[in-house]
């Protein structure tokens, strides 16, 4: 392949419009990466740990096995776009300070995912049982093995 | 691991599709949801040399009409969880949904996808064929029809031809007085079934067994189902737990699942059988509670 088989993709992260030319290929994963992105992680590239996870049009997905031409025109939300929806500028969003006050991450490279797809959930239903978080998130793997902090931040972050 | 380079066209149409299977044979593949096929190109299990993405078809609503309720081939996972219609009128299909992968998986996959992938361990092919499912399938030589039975034949195999891409599923219409029920044991949430049984159980109006269907997945190279013999065993009689505990055992007996890393080939028989039977017994309950509020 040569660059002539290269294709352009426009597409937004976090608001701002990006684009590229990139071979077909070329997962969604590596051009967010090399696009500066580098919240969005390589895990598994199998899409099953959850370290890629971004919001494709508000819906967690694995960047991994998405291939950049296929975002084309879509609005994607890393956890960086996250904090955009705090409070004050430059503050945490809650569900980021929950998991800091929790001592949610550890190592902290399964974080981004867990927090994308935390937000999805409360979004979709605000009031999700322990239990049901937990199912949410089977997922999102954390090799640290800190998944009771995690559940507990989430928790926190329900709408009473 | 990425995947080998590709060519790449969108379809924006079924018929797009097909056109371009047809110009590029066995070189080409479909992408849907990509949840199983994009994990194989990653790890070059599979090496297409075009990729035709059916995404831009997109999926309409799910609609009831007829009898029978249709599913555009593009209606993911997540539309089949959470749709009220698809939830009211077929639960069994968005218990089956809500049990696949994890919920990125759910996003993406589509039901299609997962019909023509025909992995058998997965949750929509044992939901389909136990339901009695039909698909259509377009090719160049035009549309037909044909049931998932028909439809799957073993591993990753299925009675498509290299240009057919299926387009739309079917799904009968709940009966009065009929039950399901949707089981699996997996060794952790998400993963692929070690075993699953899925029943339907129609009552007449004296309570008694009108109806019933029961099918294995994760068992053999495809969802198998039980026997007609067997469950005629139970028509025409009141649903007890030991009728329905010998024919899901003899059910069960008639599998020969193959040993894995997961799972002996016996203790994956034992699984089926316990699982029928549960399934057999709570899709009877609720045939009864569906009775009661008619």
């Amino acid at each position: 392949m040569t660059d002539g088989d290269k294709q352009r993709v426009s597409f937004t992260v976090n608001g701002e419009a990006r684009e590229a030319w990139v071979f077909p290929h070329e997962s969604l994963l590596d051009v967010l990466r090399d696009a500066g992105c580098h919240e969005v992680r390589y895990g598994c590239g199998e899409g099953v740990c959850g370290t890629c996870t971004v919001l494709l049009d508000g819906e967690p997905v694995s960047a991994c096995l998405l291939f950049a031409v296929q975002a084309e025109g879509c609005s994607l939300l890393t956890v960086r776009g996250l904090a955009q929806g705090a409070a004050q500028p430059g503050e945490p969003h809650p569900l980021q300070a929950s998991f800091l006050r929790n001592g949610a991450a550890q190592c902290g490279f399964c974080t981004p995912g867990m927090l994308l797809t935390a937000w999805a959930l409360l979004r979709r239903e605000p009031h999700p049982t322990r239990e049901r978080i937990r199912r949410e998130l089977c997922g999102n793997l954390c090799r640290c093995t800190g998944y009771s902090k995690i559940l507990d931040a989430i928790e926190d972050c329900r709408q009473p | 691991m990425v995947a080998a380079p590709f060519r790449y066209q969108r379809a924006a149409s079924f018929e797009e599709a097909v056109a371009a299977l047809a110009e590029h044979g066995e070189d080409a593949k479909l992408l849907a949801g990509g949840q199983s096929l994009v994990p194989m190109l990653n790890l070059r299990v599979a090496r297409p040399e075009w990729l035709i993405d059916l995404n831009p078809v997109g999926a309409g609503p799910v609609a009831e009409a007829g009898g029978v309720l249709r599913l555009p081939a593009l209606t993911r996972h997540r539309v089949l969880e959470s749709d009220g219609l698809v939830r009211r009128r077929c639960p069994l299909l968005a218990e089956a949904a809500s049990l696949v992968g994890n919920v990125r998986t759910r996003a993406r996959g589509t039901i299609g996808g997962s019909l023509a992938h025909a992995d058998p361990a997965g949750e929509l092919p044992l939901a389909a064929l136990t339901l009695g499912a039909e698909v259509s399938v377009l090719g160049p030589a035009g549309a037909r029809d044909l049931l998932v039975d028909e439809l799957l034949i073993s591993y990753l195999t299925t009675a498509l031809a290299p240009d057919e891409v299926i387009t739309e599923v079917r799904v009968p219409a709940p009966r009065p007085r009929q039950g399901w029920s949707f089981l699996e044991l997996t060794r952790r949430t998400s993963d692929w079934m070690v075993a699953g049984a899925a029943a339907l159980v129609e009552l007449d109006e004296r309570g008694t067994v009108a109806a019933a269907s029961l099918a294995f997945g994760g068992v053999a190279e495809r969802p198998v189902a039980a026997p007609a013999e067997l469950l005629g065993g139970l028509y025409g009689e009141p649903p007890a737990e030991q009728r329905f505990a010998r024919v899901a055992d003899l059910a069960a007996a008639t599998l020969r699942p193959e040993d894995d890393v997961h799972a002996s080939g016996t203790y994956r028989r034992r699984v089926a059988g316990v699982l029928g039977r549960r399934a057999l017994n709570q899709a009877a309950i609720r045939a009864r509670a569906s009775g009661e509020t008619p």
